[in-house]
């Protein structure tokens, strides 16, 4: 029985160091405890697999079947959106910088209008079920994207302010 | 139970004598195999449940929320006293609540729920539900499952003959147990008879919001006010009160109470009640009690101190009420779904009593009266009497009906459920109770349109029924089968105690206007914090107030120093999250009071005071995702003459 227990914890930890490897190179050499990080927390610095995912053609799964953006930019409907990012969002995403979340700076070069939307208002099912999403809840530490429950039109005013973030 | 019933020891020991024997029987011949039983309670896993069952927790003072016909628990809803697990009279917002004119009062025994109503039939907006002890009435929000109102009912005394409400739940009616001075005063003890009153307290319910107003008491002779229920269709416009010790008593009831060969069920005309205020009738004396609201915007509750109430004399008052003789001690008082027919179950007695609604009114139209009680007519036993369910059991209780022209009465002495047909008074069919039933529920019991599918039998004794666990063994209901013309005893099952009484409603009625989360854009809480940019740390003095808020899974902020010994620390705690079913948790080492649970868009407060320095830990108390473990932060303290400023961060190093 013990060596079984055995077995299972070295396969185990072999799978935990995998990982680790294809996520943190930078300290992968070997584990440091007690020393104080040194340069930016690991957080900030951590490659993400998905940033580098770009699909424009994935529409995501969820009520946003299609959706094409203005010409120009609405500048009332950005105003509006960055208000609920604010009230809804910030706690997890920051707008330049990765938080508990992406960032949300420049994701229309990287996702669909579409996916965005499906993003926020069927966060749950996207998770489960797009490539993209999946990998993003892995990339970031097994944090769900919480459905905060909006509305489609309140959903429309923050990817309008995306297209703001440049 | 303890406070409704005086002949306990003899009842405990036939319900022995008598259970014992009907235990061995049955559990030998009928395993659940041996019937369909197992198949008709069960729920299948992701499936629910067609009933809602709202269970008193008698002293326990909380209600509890039960699917049928599963019997699994879904809630313990905390009305009158405090709940650790929910913060419920411990946070900063929910301890005006259990306020009273006597102070915090932060437990009570809750008896007798009862569900809102719209033209006589169940609409599932609130449960009423009355705190005997220190006698008050609360009302839960059945959008929220929430307490939401409690009103605390001056000159009543052991407030048991309550909280039933009227066919269009104009009031809620709460009426005393004990009789006492009124006003109260230092007097002596044996000169309670003819000096003490009864106050039948009338709470208007305001048809839009709820909000509860205490309109008036009718002042009755010093008489004990036992159970009591409303007229309905015909009868709409009065209600009816079981009454016992109309000797007047005040010491041994267990004998002395039971002296007369009949008390009374006390008919009172409320419509008549209204009209004599509306002719300035009613006289306002002064009562201090304590009006305690939450609000689910702010999400706070406030405690009003009230300085009078309204009252009226029933016995300066002719046609106000009238008594109708009703052997013996008469527990319960039940009106059929016609509203015809009112049913004394007089508990020394073993037959049961049937006045007729009808017959009454005649009576009363001939003046045909036995004599009177202090000014009160007293009509004749005989002229209002529909009927005799004759020995039926021993001990009867209390009486629900299914709608289809049957009465259901428990027997407390006898442990059995017995049905018997209404207008014929014969008795159908009888299923033992294991043991001792008290109440018993069919969902839509008290009103015109009762769900006959099921009833529910709350026992006050379960002995040998489940695996013992020391002294005291569970509470427990039973729950039978009525569908058919014989009944069957479908499942036992456990409950918080004491299950004293209970009310039943249809699921639909209710799960549609269940609400999921409270918007984050409607908190109106004064110390909200709606993001993570309107965290923040605020020194006045030792007061220290921290605006934190909680999303999956970290706190902001969640490192913060500046705090001194000897400060008093307010957590002012937001959840952030606007998704079903995602509450977060939180306290710190050492706080006197408890966690919080706080919903999502709830803002949640509780108080620390730290005693030494140090850097001591928080946490998220509820499992809230996979990073819940990590759901955590610091708050450093320093000697009280440091002069560290205050600071707060979160995701800085």
């Amino acid at each position: 029985m013990k060596q079984y227990i055995y077995i299972f914890v070295l396969i185990c930890s072999s799978i935990f160091i995998s990982c680790g490897d294809g996520n943190t190179e930078k300290k992968s050499e070997s584990i440091k405890i007690g020393t104080t990080p040194k340069e930016e927390s690991p957080v900030t610095t951590q490659k993400s697999d998905a940033s580098s995912m770009i699909d424009l053609t994935n529409k995501g799964i969820g009520p946003i079947k299609s959706l094409t953006l203005g010409a120009t930019i609405d500048d009332a409907l950005a105003l509006k959106g960055q208000e609920n990012f604010k009230l809804k969002c910030t706690a997890c995403h920051k707008p330049d910088k990765k938080f508990i979340g992406p960032a949300p700076t420049g994701i229309l070069e990287r996702r669909s209008p579409e996916w965005i939307m499906n993003m926020i208002l069927n966060p749950q099912e996207m998770v489960e079920k797009d490539p993209i999403a999946k990998q993003l809840l892995i990339d970031n530490n097994g944090s769900p994207m919480a459905n905060q429950s909006l509305t489609e039109e309140e959903a429309r005013s923050i990817l309008e302010y995306f297209r703001t973030l440049k | 139970m303890k406070t409704s019933l005086k002949i306990v020891p003899i009842m405990i020991a036939l319900a022995f004598m008598t259970g014992c024997d009907k235990t061995g029987n049955t559990n030998k011949k009928k395993g659940a195999l041996g019937t369909n039983a197992a198949e008709k309670v069960y729920v299948a896993p992701g499936e629910y449940d067609e009933y809602y069952a709202f269970v008193s927790g008698g002293f326990s003072g909380q209600l509890s929320v039960y699917g049928l016909p599963s019997g699994r628990l879904f809630k313990v809803i905390p009305v009158f006293s405090q709940d650790a697990e929910k913060a419920y009279g411990y946070n900063e917002e929910t301890k005006p609540m259990l306020n009273t004119s006597h102070g915090f009062v932060p437990w009570d025994d809750s008896h007798h729920p009862d569900i809102s109503q719209t033209n006589g039939s169940l609409d599932g907006r609130w449960v009423f539900i009355n705190g005997n002890n220190t006698p008050r009435i609360a009302k839960v929000d059945l959008t929220t499952f929430e307490t939401t109102e409690i009103i605390e009912l001056p000159n009543s005394a052991g407030n048991h003959s309550s909280s039933f409400v009227t066919e269009n739940t104009e009031y809620v009616v709460a009426g005393t147990r004990f009789s006492v001075p009124i006003p109260q005063k230092d007097m002596p003890i044996k000169e309670y008879k003819g000096n003490f009153k009864g106050a039948l307290s009338f709470i208007s319910v305001d048809p839009e919001d709820g909000g509860m107003d205490l309109k008036f008491q009718i002042l009755m002779p010093g008489f004990n006010y036992d159970l009591a229920h409303p007229g309905r269709g015909a009868s709409h416009g009065w209600f009816f009160f079981s009454t016992y010790n109309t000797e007047e008593a005040s010491t041994l009831l267990e004998v002395n109470a039971s002296q007369n060969d009949k008390d009374f069920i006390a008919a009172i005309n409320w419509k008549k009640a209204e009209e004599y205020l509306k002719e300035g009738k009613g006289k306002k004396v002064p009562a201090r009690y304590a009006h305690n609201t939450y609000n689910e915007t702010t999400h706070m509750a406030t405690s009003t101190m009230m300085e009078e109430v309204m009252t009226l004399d029933a016995s300066e008052l002719p046609g106000l009420v009238y008594l109708l003789p009703t052997p013996k001690s008469p527990h319960g008082c039940d009106v059929d779904p016609s509203g015809e027919y009112i049913v004394g179950s007089g508990k020394l007695s073993a037959n049961l009593t049937v006045h007729s609604f009808t017959k009454m009114l005649a009576a009363i139209e001939a003046k045909s009266f036995e004599g009177d009680a202090y000014g009160i007519p007293i009509l004749k036993f005989e002229d209002v009497l529909a009927g005799v369910v004759d020995q039926a059991g021993l001990g009867p209780l209390h009486t629900e009906f299914d709608g289809k022209g049957n009465g259901y009465t428990s027997f407390f002495i006898s442990s059995e459920v017995v049905k018997w047909k209404l207008g014929t008074w014969e008795v159908i069919d009888r299923q033992p109770c294991y043991y001792s039933v008290g109440h018993i529920m069919i969902p839509g019991g008290n009103s015109r349109a009762p769900f006959g599918n099921y009833l529910l039998a709350m026992n006050k004794i379960t002995k040998d029924r489940y695996l013992p666990t020391g002294p005291e063994v569970t509470q427990s209901a039973q729950l039978y089968d009525i569908s058919g013309e014989k009944m069957e005893l479908l499942l036992d099952f456990p409950t918080v105690g004491e299950p004293h009484y209970a009310a039943g409603i249809a699921a639909d009625i209710v799960m549609k206007n269940s609400k999921k989360i409270f918007k984050l854009e409607e908190n109106a809480h004064p110390f909200a914090s709606k993001s993570e940019a309107d965290t923040k740390v605020v020194r006045d003095g030792k007061v220290v107030h921290v605006y934190m808020t909680t999303i999956r899974s970290h706190f902001a902020p969640d490192n913060i120093e500046g705090i001194k010994v000897g400060d008093k620390v307010y957590f002012h705690v937001t959840n952030l999250e606007q998704d079903y079913d995602v509450p977060h948790g939180v306290s710190i080492i050492g706080a006197n009071t408890s966690e919080l649970l706080i919903m999502p868009g709830q803002t949640e407060t509780f108080v620390w005071e730290p005693k030494e320095v140090g850097v001591w830990p928080f946490y998220c108390t509820d499992f809230c995702s996979a990073l819940h473990q990590e759901m955590q932060g610091y708050v450093r303290v320093s000697p009280a003459n440091s002069t560290l400023p205050l600071s707060w961060s979160v995701g800085e190093d």
